[in-house]
């Protein structure tokens, strides 16, 4: 017999055609140390094996099994059951600001153009014949960079994001980090490039400076500051400064 | 499906930011049409100089100034997180930290302006 607490209420969001879904509950066995992708897994092992979620790695690496969990997106295999639920209950959906596909899985296409888009490529400034030049890990410039370099492209930032929400073509806070991260990296030959292009009419002057994308970011990233950055550096550019 | 939860600092500080200065283009316009009456009709504008004694106006006035405030101060946090170089490696705090100093200076500039004007 199982009392109360030992079970989780869980409602998982499944989409039913192109457009729409709705929320099916299931009731899931606790245990210790459970993640939200434990209860994922386990909802697709034992109850229902027609859903479908997304994950790699299971150790907060690839990036891949971001969800919304009672709203807040979170990396799902990091995420402790017991820090998430609230009173005993979940809610997982798909990723916020994204297409869905089916059930838990998002269309990250869109999130990714916007990585190119944004000259989040590197561009390069030497060839495989020229010399290797060290990098001197210890200069300004270098921290800077540095600082971005850890994004695991989740996208938790993008779902995060209301300035994404009110323009879907706003470039959203990791492709801009991204591009922030090359400025600064001096291996790069692109660095007019990337300005040019985060300074277009979806860049990075529409971040209103919410900070959500720094305040869910799962590996303590910050976006916001990395977009500040490159609002002052194109300004500068565009004053001849 | 639920929208992300907005309670964290800078979140609330953007939210502010916008509504103080929705409300400011709210009042604007009655701002600048009360002044006007000063070159088109002065016994106009005396009767509507009167209606501010009415201690419902002043607590309204309260709120403006407040807004008004809020909003300088916000824009100044703005400029400075968008102008200034990060020095801090606590730079996200610095912020949340100027978010409420902007709130903290202006009510205490509209506490002053209310209290003055009592």
């Amino acid at each position: 017999m199982t009392s109360k607490d030992d079970v989780l209420s869980v409602s998982v969001w499944r989409q039913t055609d192109d457009e729409t879904g709705t929320f099916q509950q299931f009731d899931v066995p606790r245990q210790e140390s459970q993640t939200v992708l434990d209860i994922v897994s386990y909802i697709q092992q034992n109850l229902d094996s027609t859903l479908t979620y997304r994950f790699a790695c299971r150790v907060g690496m690839c990036g891949s099994c971001a969800m919304m969990v009672n709203g807040e997106p979170r990396w799902t295999c990091r995420t402790h059951v017991q820090k998430a639920a609230v009173d005993g209950k979940l809610q997982i959906a798909p990723l916020r600001n994204l297409p869905v596909i089916k059930d838990l899985v998002t269309d990250m296409d869109p999130f990714f153009d916007k990585w190119t888009k944004a000259e989040g490529v590197h561009h390069p400034s030497a060839t495989r014949h020229d010399a290797i030049v060290p990098v001197d890990t210890t200069t300004a410039q270098r921290t800077i960079a540095n600082e971005g370099i850890e994004c695991i492209n989740c996208a938790i930032c993008y779902a995060a994001c209301d300035t994404v929400s009110g323009n879907g073509d706003y470039l959203g806070p990791a492709a801009l980090q991204r591009a922030w991260t090359l400025v600064n990296d001096e291996r790069d030959g692109g660095h007019e490039t990337v300005l040019d292009a985060v300074s277009q009419n979806d860049g990075c002057h529409n971040c209103h400076s919410m900070g959500s994308c720094t305040h869910y970011c799962p590996n303590e990233l910050n976006p916001m500051k990395a977009i500040a950055g490159l609002k002052r550096e194109t300004a500068k550019s565009w004053l001849k400064w | 499906m639920k929208k992300p939860a907005r309670t964290h600092r800078l979140w609330l500080a953007y939210m502010l930011h916008r509504l103080s200065g929705i409300g400011l283009v709210l009042f604007l316009p009655i701002h600048f049409w009360l002044l006007s009456l000063a070159l088109t009709d002065r016994a106009a504008m005396a009767d509507a100089l009167q209606f501010t004694a009415h201690p419902l106006v002043k607590i309204a006035e309260y709120g403006l100034v407040f807004l008004l405030a809020v909003h300088l101060f916000g824009g100044v946090r703005l400029l400075v997180l968008e102008w200034a170089r990060p020095v801090s490696n606590r730079w996200t705090d610095v912020h949340k930290t100027l978010a409420a100093f902007a709130v903290a200076l202006a009510f205490a500039v509209s506490t002053l302006f209310f209290l003055r004007a009592l």
